[in-house]
């Protein structure tokens, strides 16, 4: 009895952990390896802030935003008429603000080690790599709106994505600012609805010195849809 | 004793941890996929949530028909009354409120297991006890309280809970209210210093649709108050012969959303439909720009 014990012990621990591991290096893709599945359509819920998402703001209503008095003048200043005339009418769907925006999103793999993030409204998308080196700051005029996101799963079970290299947009409709250097921090986790269904939670960190006192922290829901029947692309407005 | 008997003691003992630890490889792993929740959480007040700006803020919320007349009835001054002054928020508050929380936990002193974490309160908000130890929910006539009953269970390193038995109360400050038959899911998140609950509140009374909200909040090594100031009832004047009210179709702060932001009344009103991106297609354009 003693035997068989120890005998089943050496072999957890020696032969079956290597071949586990081993079965993971295999399937090393992030697809392969995703432990949990954020695919499909995802509808915005909007129970939270909801006229600062459902339409644009006030000139002037910024709160709860921390916002440096920097930040204040600019956005005191925003001129969605002038926005629109230089071409920039999507600042305010870039990453930092996208996924707060009233919108429908669909995911999917655009290979086995990118998420690829489309919205209807604004019609943008957002690559998600992973297992990639963060990019190195680029020139301004290489910046997108959506930046460069770097994406890992953090286990057990939900994603983190970190987005950079961003052109300065909006946080908000109505002008708030963030700027180029602002950074990006995203937590995916899903989870049941009771009675059916299931909610994707995005927590968003925005982090810019520049424009805001402390990292911009919001926590947005999504239902899953069954399919895209209501997926409907939106060009973006500055209004 | 021998050194033979020593030696079968030796043996049985050996025997005795690799069983433990054999059978631990496959039970461990779940007991120890939790994350640790106890301590101080300062909250990120960068979400709108108490939605309390103004008296006729319903925007965001599934309310039924019979929630949103009820809703519409209320009047602050309802909180003059005595009977009132003290009568605190359900437990889904504490993702709503402006707060931060103070998590602990009881621990089992024999087996080191949590039996138990506490939420502490705040002076509108009661203590909320978690219960770990895979007790059942009383009888649905057993005693509601402010906080009602709560049980949970880990996911992986997602603490998720349910409460029942909350005396009926409001989903918001406004008055919107809540019955005493809703109940709330919640979703602990943690990443790192943040920690993000999802909260699914159902009331078959009051909601046309299950509401679901999120706050995040950070480690704080500044200590949260486990409890607020005690709430005491004072006298401060006479409110009439009958509870504040407005009749329907007479509540006079039904269009200041419309007025001050732009907000179309379906939306201040709560009305489900509002709260998916559709609804912004019937909006007038740019209706809130000024």
């Amino acid at each position: 009895m003693r035997v068989c014990l120890i005998a089943a012990l050496v072999t957890l621990i020696f032969i079956e952990e290597p071949r586990l591991a081993g079965q993971e290096r295999a399937a090393a893709t992030a697809k392969a390896s995703a432990p949990i599945d954020i695919t499909g359509y995802w509808v915005a819920f909007v129970t939270e802030d909801w006229r600062f998402r459902m339409i644009t703001p006030r000139k002037g209503d910024y709160q709860p935003v921390p916002m440096t008095p920097e930040a204040r003048k600019v956005a005191d200043a925003w001129d969605p008429a002038a926005d629109e005339a230089a071409g920039n009418q999507c600042k305010a769907y870039g990453a930092a603000a996208i996924m707060r925006l009233a919108a429908r999103f669909h995911i999917t793999w655009q290979d086995d080690n990118t998420l690829r993030v489309e919205s209807d409204y604004g019609m943008q998308t957002r690559l998600l790599h992973f297992n990639a080196a963060p990019s190195p700051p680029m020139p301004p005029d290489a910046r997108t709106w959506q930046g460069y996101s770097s994406a890992q799963w953090d286990r057990p079970a939900s994603l983190k994505v970190a987005t950079s290299n961003l052109r300065s947009g909006y946080l908000r409709k109505n002008g708030v600012p963030y700027s180029e250097n602002a950074t990006v921090t995203e937590y995916f986790d899903i989870g049941p609805i009771p009675g059916g269904g299931q909610v994707l939670l995005v927590t968003a960190i925005v982090d810019d010195p520049q424009y805001l006192r402390q990292p911009f922290t919001t926590s947005s829901q999504f239902k899953k849809e069954a399919d895209g029947s209501k997926w409907d692309p939106t060009p973006c407005t500055a209004k | 004793m021998g050194s033979n008997a020593v030696h079968r003691k030796m043996s049985r003992s050996t025997t005795t941890i690799l069983a433990a630890a054999f059978l631990c490889t496959f039970t461990c792993r779940t007991a120890l996929a939790q994350v640790e929740l106890t301590g101080s959480w300062t909250p990120r007040n960068h979400e709108f949530l108490t939605g309390d700006g103004l008296p006729v803020d319903f925007t965001g919320m599934p309310l039924s028909e019979e929630g949103r007349l009820r809703a519409l009835s209320y009047s602050e001054s309802q909180l003059e009354m005595v009977e009132h002054q003290c009568q605190g928020w359900p437990a889904f508050y504490l993702v709503q409120g402006p707060f931060g929380l103070r998590i602990w936990s009881e621990t089992d002193p024999l087996k080191g297991n949590v039996i138990s974490y506490t939420i502490g309160g705040w002076e509108d908000r009661a203590p909320m006890t978690i219960w770990m130890d895979g007790r059942a929910h009383p009888s649905e006539y057993a005693l509601h309280s402010r906080s009602g009953f709560t049980t949970g269970a880990w996911e992986g390193n997602t603490l998720v809970t349910y409460t029942t038995h909350m005396k009926a109360g409001f989903l918001r400050k406004t008055g919107a209210p809540s019955s005493d038959e809703a109940t709330t899911t919640m979703r602990f998140y943690r990443h790192g210093d943040i920690l993000t609950i999802l909260e699914i509140i159902e009331d078959p009374i009051y909601l046309a649709e299950p509401w679901i909200l999120s706050r995040s909040f950070q480690l704080s090594g500044t200590p949260q108050p486990p409890i607020g100031p005690p709430c005491v009832a004072a006298y401060e004047g006479s409110v009439g012969p009958t509870a504040p009210h407005y009749l329907p179709e007479k509540n006079p702060f039904v269009d200041e959303m419309t007025t001050k932001y732009g907000v179309p009344r379906d939306a201040a009103i709560g009305k489900p439909e509002t709260l998916y991106p559709e609804y912004r297609k019937k909006i007038p354009p740019a209706a809130a720009v000024r």
